[in-house]
């Protein structure tokens, strides 16, 4: 189950982030050993970001975040590496729905609104963020209600554990 | 109300009248993983707790990405792959045998399918009238299962094609036009609608390449109608059973319409690091180059080695630039050999890598040195593509390609025809 609200503090990244900038094709050879491949997070878009990311943090990118290839290990790696949720300005199609299968929230709102370090607080329910550094309230756009129920189970695995269907 | 391609096959696959917004469940007709994205697939589906595939005849497993492996852990992954396949039944297409793409194209896909593959170009049989598209491992894993899945119903753009190729420029010129034109997320979540008076001459490897790049554009599907240009491809496979005219309702409704006009296009490249930096060949001409790369699901068909054949016939490759050729299936090399395109390629300097996705994805075979630049036939330019986020990526048809490995920098086909 995926908490409900969520505290932390974001880490901003630009436009067009790819799966490559996430995760790098030449670690294909990692992608069966998820702690190695982790290791490697954004390394090429956000050098040391694997250092600095804190549990709990937010990713705040800009538009069209996880563009190009359908890896998964993309929001896997993301996850891994303690981040809470993503908030974009947009996310391409793929990456967004393999984030939410992972269990991973992601809030699609003007990220323009929200500095590198600032506080936030996410309510997942109400699709409403708190910049609790500048006091700006930022509205997310709604996911159809299969995603929603997917991320409350935790992601789609479990989802598919509990349902052994899909329900609309 | 008219339906759109993408609405008619989704209706149909879902068992109900499907409109764009909406969201349904339909019937998966085929399945596949790849080498790099169907290990986490397997553990996933297995994490799940099934044990049977819906339908292991319609399931596949190709091993293309790192073929031959470069490295002992992706051998293991192949490993894994090939046990699984003994396991469940499903089929599997071994090292040498291609890219799954090409391969879907000419012995699986049929007009009005639905196919899943963890893989983001499965939009290229689209080209056959197919609702293809690239979804992750957890999706994929849970379609291999139930033999279904969810969509929502993408809005379409109808992509107006009129006109003819002029000389020297061809559907990749096309593809990458459009895309500068609509951006890298001008179509997310929308379906490409191919349509007007200049399809009935788009040959199917044309239509192919440009499928294959809707997801550059965003977009979840690159649909064309199934017209005789299908019907005679299908037919040429042994598959003429599998044909189903298809196509949209006249008074189907778009979010947006496109017109193209062939005539005025010009040779077109997308420069380092986005597929929408794209540009006029003429404008970047001169630019020096260390490598070639002729292959891939964009460019890797017969079509494509004719033409670049053509372009390097009695000529020799630049000798400081290296000349690859990646054929996009055993099927293509073994007719580029029956041709005579490969002995004139290996005339002319080339190195002829096995069928496969080969340079395209940095894993081997290919990967750039720090401060290199690629001309390349492939569908991605992104920082660190192949293998070096020092190196930097042009994309362009294989005519230019071509050209450019004959003069060691970034050179215009229409100089050298």
């Amino acid at each position: 189950m995926t908490d409900l609200v969520l505290k932390g503090k974001a880490i901003k990244l630009g436009d067009n982030i790819s799966t490559d900038d996430i995760i790098p094709g030449r670690f294909a050879h990692l992608r069966s050993n998820l702690p190695e491949l982790a290791k490697h997070v954004l390394e090429d878009a956000a050098p040391g970001f694997a250092s600095k990311v804190k549990p709990g943090d937010f990713l705040a990118a800009g538009k069209n975040l996880g563009l190009g290839s359908s890896r998964e290990h993309a929001p896997v790696v993301i996850k891994m590496s303690g981040v809470g949720a993503i908030l974009a300005k947009s996310a391409a199609r793929i990456f967004f729905r393999n984030a939410i299968n992972q269990g991973l929230p992601v809030l699609l709102c003007d990220t323009d609104k929200i500095n590198d370090g600032d506080e936030l607080e996410i309510n997942l329910t109400g699709g409403t963020i708190a910049n609790l550094t500048s006091g700006i309230k930022l509205n997310c756009s709604k996911m159809p209600p299969i995603m929603s129920a997917i991320l409350k189970e935790g992601g789609l695995i479990p989802y598919i554990q509990k349902h052994k269907d899909f329900k609309l | 109300m008219g339906k759109t391609l993408a609405e008619k096959i989704i209706s149909l696959k879902s068992h109900g009248e499907a409109e764009a917004g909406d969201v349904v469940i339909a019937d998966v007709d085929l399945a596949f993983v790849q080498d790099t994205t169907g290990p986490l697939t397997i553990r996933q589906f297995k994490e799940s707790g099934f044990e049977a595939l819906a339908k292991p005849q319609q399931t596949i497993i190709f091993l293309d990405h790192a073929a031959p492996s470069p490295a002992r852990q992706l051998s293991n992954d192949h490993i894994l792959l090939r046990r699984f396949a003994e396991e469940t039944g499903c089929r599997i297409y071994e090292v040498g045998e291609g890219i799954c793409h090409q391969l879907v194209a000419e012995q699986f896909a049929s007009p009005g399918d639905v196919i899943l593959g963890s893989d983001s170009h499965t939009v290229t049989a689209g080209a056959l009238g197919a609702f293809a598209t690239g979804m992750g491992s957890s999706d994929v894993a849970v379609a291999l299962a139930l033999g279904r899945t969810w969509f929502r119903v993408p809005e379409s753009f109808l992509i107006e094609l009129n006109g003819v190729f002029p000389r020297g420029v061809y559907a990749k010129d096309l593809i990458l036009y459009l895309i500068g034109q609509i951006g890298a997320d001008g179509a997310n979540y929308k379906a490409l609608e191919f349509g007007g008076e200049a399809l009935a001459q788009v040959t199917m490897s044309q239509r192919l390449t440009i499928a294959n790049m809707a997801v550059e554009a965003g977009a979840k599907v690159g649909l064309f109608p199934a017209d005789k240009v299908t019907r005679d491809f299908l037919r040429k496979y042994g598959r003429g059973d599998n044909y189903q005219p298809l196509y949209p309702d006249a008074e189907a409704n778009y979010e947006q319409v496109i017109p193209v006009n062939l005539d005025q296009l010009e040779p077109m490249l997308a420069l380092p690091h986005a597929v929408d930096n794209v540009r006029p060949v003429a404008q970047v001409k001169g630019v020096k180059i260390q490598q070639a790369f002729i292959g891939t699901c964009t460019n890797g068909r017969l079509e494509d080695l004719a033409v670049a054949a053509e372009i390097l016939k009695g000529k020799k490759k630049c000798p400081g630039t290296r000349l690859l050729i990646a054929p996009a299936s055993r099927q293509v090399l073994i007719r580029a050999i029956e041709k005579g395109y490969i002995q004139g390629l290996l005339e002319a300097g080339a190195t002829v890598l096995p069928p496969g996705c080969t340079a395209c994805l940095g894993l081997h075979q290919g990967v750039l040195g720090d401060g290199e630049v690629c001309i390349s036939t492939a569908n991605r330019n992104f920082k660190g593509r192949m293998g070096n986020p020092e190196a930097m990526i042009y994309l362009a048809s294989p005519a230019t390609a071509a050209a450019s490995a004959v003069k060691g920098e970034i050179a215009d086909p229409r100089d050298i025809m």
